[in-house]
């Protein structure tokens, strides 16, 4: 058995070796440096650009504005392109922009024979603006006649609205309705790898990219859309990638660096963002504010639902209006209730553009959520976890929009196994009647999440498998690992279904568009999921062929037979017959019958599994200082059967200790009168260090999911959605203060407290 | 690469002087952690360097004949956090040094560009206030001695004249004997941050009464400041809560924030009040005071505010 | 442009170069020397990937100049693992799953190393304070504290469990 095993990481050696080659660690003969002219307003348009002193400096390669780029517009999300044009992405931006809409935005770009060059050419271009006021939030960019940012769209990127039953008929029928507000923020991925490309002409003439994506196939489609050129005219080379996080679910770098390569006859260009223009200039979560209208039975039964929310977008609509979508799917998928409806509306703003992020709108939805029924609860006096228990989904259910229904679901079980881990009816107990300036509260909430996209994206994955002559094979897939541990994975799941151990499964970490499977890439946690049965798929074709290779060089009816850590068996008692090694030589040299071994298969899932989980919490809150420690907390997931406890243990407290950034720390600030980004840095940026973060618990609930390859279901992004809305409801347990906005920063703390009366201001004593 | 046109090693502080003053435009680089940042930002195009690492009696930490504890400027903050000459007459410092940035930049900074930068968020800013230290400096016309409160003169601005060298940094014996000291540095993270207010206190006490307080902030101000009224009420008077609160309030009425976007003035003066209770209340414990039970569930200092 | 020689060891080598006085040590070890393990996440100092270690005490080379490596002893990550074996810090890292995306690995170690090397003992949370200059986004941090504690611990041990928490 391979699958479900901690094995350690396939790409652990390299890594800790530092051998593994990232983006910037490759340099390639003749390469020229790419810097971008950004905006220093946030809104507003060029009048005139002045560009004659950073062409004539010396070691200056290559200088283009607006003016030199394709007229036509095109999207930048890695989403896979659709038939349908009217459910493709927005395309709203040209490789360089005369239309400022963010402060940072790309209006022109410098190339030159190194960066040092390339940032002096950048001082010496002058420009003029004609500058409008920023808009910041969702009211400007709404008001009547407000200054549109892209033409025609009335600062609307899109809107959704779904009802399911008789809204209005099941709030009437309610005993109880409640309703209340609250709001996210604008964070970043901060992956420690920023974003960073480089272009050069290969040797078929093609424009090849090197890049730091999540999404290599995607991420060529867009670079040839950009370009107005053949899609196969461009390749797309995946080398190691230092996180991604959603942020390099888009095409951030790439197309402006493969339109420069073909302004300086194809020498490689490369375009690497600093830490200040990814915070900028790559992408944000979106900041999302929500409305909850929440109708209760006297017994504590849903009845009737209605959530409305309005996301910032940001100057380009990358993702767009998927996440504020996304979040209305999510509303509906964890709750039961006679009812609901849910509004859903995204926003231009000159900020910078958001696009995916972990959770993909889910962080956002839920803490709304999960804030609003602790809220919910406490009013009508039933104890938070009851009221939850009593309204989840069960095994069963389906999404009367999408068709999902819930094979498994093992969320009663996360929330029991949270509750024991926390300790939670004792503590609850002793923290009763607290005084002093500090005070302890235990939190929780729930999550829902999906695996993969389907129905409403494509969902389609490839793996290719080539057995080699020693009997190991190879194992390609157009899935891509970023630190998620997704490749070492994959060596299991072939391992596991061939029957080889797994020091004889090796896998091509890098993905080349010209030689990988076709797959969409990492995102939406889909990969051991959907890429998982593409990999399945392929092993078994494997095993089949070998089996039948064996059947060949024996005799032995392949029913009969089986493979074990490497041998061809007895299927009824396992005795040895032959190693694989000995099939695969065969298979290759035998003159008369040779054809060594190989699969290639693409996956179209129509399918799609539901996965559950929570965070438990105990935070003590210092009332006077306004912080917020972290006792313990624990993340319970059902994302089925677990395939690496150990890789899932990790990527677990990662997700948590994002979910915790979002909670107290992270957010990022503009200025109000000029747009401009305030803390668009690493000092300025509160990611969370070794200080800050606490021990994570994590725990796997794990039914085995019959629609999964091997039982599994979404991992990746959820530990992230949770621990923001489990701290508010410890720390609401705490103090009886409720914080409906994002992040509890201190200063925010203190002053609601100050609000409640509930800091001392003369303590009487020493 | 860094924007630098000239780079020129001083090997003693004397040769540092003359390449000073033969250069108008030459700034001076030590443990780098600022200066390359602002060369980075864009803020010394085409920087002229003199470097002071090469001269070695900058780094050194000793006592003079008179038991005055003297910091070479070009002392490291690891340097602080370890000289056991530093730990044990001036904890408060080991304290205040052992919180600055992460362990690299600690490696990397000196005391003296703390200093020298101007910063009214520099850690060792506010314990230094509270020892009353003197700045030695050279320069072209010699040696002088200034005290820390008339170095600083505004933000990002110190009284050194083109051509002067911070040498050392001095702290004499009256002025850290018999003290015990806190620093609480209260910033959003645990590390790698800039303080949001930094409340250095320092006290000696008689029979549980306050002989003297010193009491000093950082980011209270435009310059990092002492509480000279707060001192003065202190005095004498015996540690208890009472105490504790009068230095709070008081303490607020001495300091004179900035709203920012890092924090409202409003916010900061809480914080002021608060720390500087905080504060005392640890430096007093650590002088021997004994607290009553009751005073335990205040909880004050005991890890809290050093996030 | 102006250049210096400067005469440093990296990786127990001795090397003499002819640097530009403009240039990081960050970028003479990864341009010059293709000593690419070190890695550039922020370039101010903020989030540790470009770790070395100098005389053995861990900086940001991203903010130090070339010029001062100048007599220097130069360890980076390519270093640590010798004649095809690990170090205990990396086998460490290794064993403890405490490498996701890996572009804050080498870094870390590379301090975890320094710590070893010091013969100082840690507890866990002076581990994480010794840690704290090094970010990372994918770990949350606690499996590279297991690791360095595994690799401070005095004696090797087989097979310890992290926290127990997830168990």
């Amino acid at each position: 058995m391979s699958v479900g095993k901690s094995i350690p990481r396939v790409d652990g050696l390299v890594k800790v070796t530092g051998k593994a080659q990232y983006v910037d660690d490759i340099f390639e003969k003749d390469m020229l440096y790419a810097k971008v002219f950004r905006s220093a307003i946030a809104n507003g348009w060029v009048k005139s650009i002045d560009t004659a002193a950073a062409r004539a400096l010396p070691g200056v390669a290559a200088v283009v504005t607006y003016e030199d780029v394709p007229e036509h517009s095109f999207a930048t999300a890695g989403h896979p392109y659709n038939l349908d044009p009217a459910r493709r992405d927005v395309a709203d931006r040209r490789l360089l922009n005369r239309r400022v809409r963010l402060y940072g935005d790309e209006i022109a770009a410098v190339v030159a024979v190194d960066e040092f060059t390339a940032e002096k050419a950048l001082s010496l271009i002058s420009v003029e603006y004609e500058e409008y006021p920023p808009v910041l939030t969702a009211e400007d960019a709404l008001r009547e006649g407000a200054a549109e940012i892209h033409k025609g769209t009335k600062n609307i990127i899109a809107s959704t609205n779904y009802r399911l039953g008789d809204v209005e008929e099941a709030f009437a029928r309610s005993d109880y309705v409640f309703e209340d507000s609250y709001s996210t923020s604008t964070v970043q991925h901060c992956a420690m790898e920023n974003h960073t490309a480089y272009a050069y002409i290969d040797n078929n003439g093609k424009i090849a990219v090197v890049t730091s994506t999540q999404i290599p196939h995607i991420a060529r489609r867009i670079v040839g859309e950009a370009l107005g050129i053949p899609w196969g005219r461009v390749r797309v080379i995946k080398p190691y990638v230092g996180g991604g996080f959603g942020s390099k679910q888009d095409a951030v770098v790439e197309p402006l660096a493969a339109f420069l390569t073909t302004r300086v006859q194809g020498r490689p260009v490369r375009l690497q963002l600093t830490r200040e223009e990814t915070f900028i200039a790559s992408r944000v979560r979106h900041a999302i504010s929500f409305t909850f209208r929440t109708g209760v039975s006297k017994e504590g039964a849903l009845i009737a639902r209605r959530g409305k929310a309005v996301s910032l977008n940001g100057g380009y609509a990358s993702h767009g209006h998927s996440i504020a979508a996304n979040g209305g799917n999510k509303y509906r998928q964890i709750y039961d209730q006679q009812a609901i409806q849910y509004e859903a509306l995204t926003v231009y703003t000159n900020m910078p553009s958001a696009g995916a992020m972990r959770g993909y709108g889910i962080p956002q939805m839920t803490f709304a959520l999960e804030c609003h029924m602790e809220d919910v609860a406490r009013e009508i006096g039933m104890d938070p976890i009851e009221f939850r228990l009593k309204n989840i989904v069960r095994q069963g259910w389906v999404d009367p929009l999408t068709g999902i229904r819930v094979n498994t679901s093992g969320l009663a079980e996360c929330m029991a196994k949270g509750k024991e881990l926390i300790q939670w009816d004792a503590k609850k107990k002793e923290l009763e009647n607290q005084t002093g300036p500090k005070r302890r509260g235990l939190g929780m909430a729930n999550f829902v999440y999906a695996s993969g996209t389907h129905p409403i994206g494509l969902e389609i994955a490839g793996a290719r498998i080539i057995m080699n002559e020693d009997g190991s094979v190879q194992v390609q897939v157009g899935a891509t690992e970023i630190g998620q541990g997704s490749d070492t994975v994959f060596c299991q799941m072939a391992a596991e279904t061939i029957g080889l151990p797994t020091d004889r499964v090796f896998i091509v970490t890098e993905q080349d568009t010209d030689v990988s499977p076709v797959d969409l890439g990492s995102y939406a946690s889909r990969q051991t999921y959907v890429t998982g049965m593409a990999v399945k798929k392929a092993a078994e074709e494997i095993k089949a062929k070998t089996l039948d290779y064996a059947r060949f060089m024996t005799d032995i009816p392949v029913g009969a037979m089986d493979i074990a850590d490497g041998w061809i068996v007895y299927r009824h008692d396992g005795e040895r017959i032959m190693t694989v090694a000995e099939v695969a030589l065969n298979s290759w040299y035998n003159p008369a019958a040779a054809a060594p071994i190989t699969a290639d298969v693409t996956h179209n899932a129509r399918v799609n599994a539901l996965a559950f989980g929570c965070t438990f919490v105990e935070v003590e809150v210092d009332l006077p200082l306004g912080k917020v420690e972290v006792r313990e907390i624990y993340n319970i997931h059902d994302s089925g059967k677990v395939m690496n406890p150990k890789l899932a243990a990790g990527q677990v407290r990662g997700g948590v200790s994002m979910g915790l950034g979002y909670a107290l720390y992270e957010q990022m600030l503009f200025d109000p009168k000029t747009g401009k980004p305030l803390n668009a840095n690493l000092l300025d940026y509160k990611l969370m260090t070794a200080m800050d973060t606490p021990e994570i618990g994590v725990e796997f609930i794990e039914p085995f999911e019959p629609s999964a390859p091997y039982g599994n279901k979404a991992l990746g992004e959820p530990p992230a959605i949770t621990p923001a809305p489990a701290i508010r409801n410890a720390i609401l347990a705490a103090t009886g203060v409720k914080f409906n906005q994002l992040p509890m920063t201190p200063q925010r703390l203190v002053e609601k407290f100050k609000a409640a009366g509930l800091i001392r201001k003369n303590p009487k004593d020493f | 690469m860094y924007d630098i046109s000239k780079y020129e090693d001083a090997h003693t502080v004397e040769e540092a002087i003359a390449l000073l003053q033969a250069n108008p435009r030459a700034v001076v680089i030590s443990g780098g952690s600022d200066v390359l940042i602002k060369i980075r930002e864009g803020k010394l195009p085409a920087a002229e360097l003199v470097s002071i690492r090469g001269i070695e009696e900058l780094k050194e930490i000793k006592l003079e004949g008179d038991e005055t504890v003297a910091i070479g400027a070009a002392a490291t903050f690891t340097q602080l956090t370890r000289h056991p000459l530093i730990s044990r007459r001036l904890p408060l410092l080991t304290e205040a040094a052992g919180l600055v940035g992460g362990p690299q930049i600690r490696n990397m900074g000196t005391i003296g560009g703390n200093v020298c930068n101007g910063a009214t968020s520099a850690d060792c800013a506010a314990p230094l206030f509270a020892f009353n230290a003197r700045l030695r400096i050279q320069g072209p016309e010699g040696i002088r001695t200034v005290a820390i409160q008339d170095f600083y003169q505004g933000p990002g601005k110190v009284a050194l004249g083109h051509g002067d060298i911070l040498t050392a940094i001095l702290i004499a014996r009256e002025d850290y004997s018999g003290f015990s000291g806190c620093y609480i540095k209260y910033a959003m993270r645990n590390a790698m941050d800039i303080a949001t207010l930094g409340c250095a206190a320092a006290v000696r006490l008689r029979d549980s009464r306050v002989e003297e307080l010193r009491l000093a902030f950082s980011v209270a101000a435009p310059t990092p400041v002492r509480c000279p009224q707060t001192e003065e009420l202190a005095k004498g008077r015996t540690v208890d809560g009472i105490l504790l609160a009068d230095i709070g309030r008081a303490a607020v009425s001495e300091v004179q924030p900035r709203d920012s976007w890092r924090a409202s003035r409003e916010f900061r003066l809480h914080l002021a009040e608060e720390l500087s209770k905080q504060a005392v209340a640890e430096a007093c414990r650590r002088a021997g005071h004994e607290s009553d039970r009751e005073s335990d569930e205040e909880g004050d200092g005991e890890g809290g505010a050093e996030k | 442009m102006t250049t210096r020689k400067i005469a440093f060891t990296v990786n127990g080598e001795k090397t003499q170069l002819e640097v530009d006085i403009r240039e990081s040590l960050l970028e003479t070890l990864r341009s010059r020397l293709n000593l690419t393990g070190v890695k550039k996440g922020c370039g101010a100092g903020e989030c540790g990937a470009c770790t070395v270690l100098i005389d053995g005490a861990p900086f940001d080379s991203c903010i130090y100049l070339a010029v001062w490596a100048d007599g220097k002893e130069i360890r980076t990550i390519e270093g640590e693992a010798r004649e095809g074996k690990l170090s205990r810090v990396q086998e460490a890292f290794l064993s403890e799953a405490a490498v996701q995306c890996g572009f804050c690995t080498p870094g870390l170690i590379m301090t975890t190393t320094a710590l070893a090397e010091g013969g100082q003992s840690y507890t866990r949370q002076e581990i994480r304070k010794e840690l704290a200059g090094h970010m990372c986004r994918c770990t949350g941090y606690q499996s590279i504290v297991n690791a360095a504690e595994k690799a401070l611990a005095p004696s090797p041990e087989e097979d310890r469990d992290c926290c127990g928490k997830c168990r």
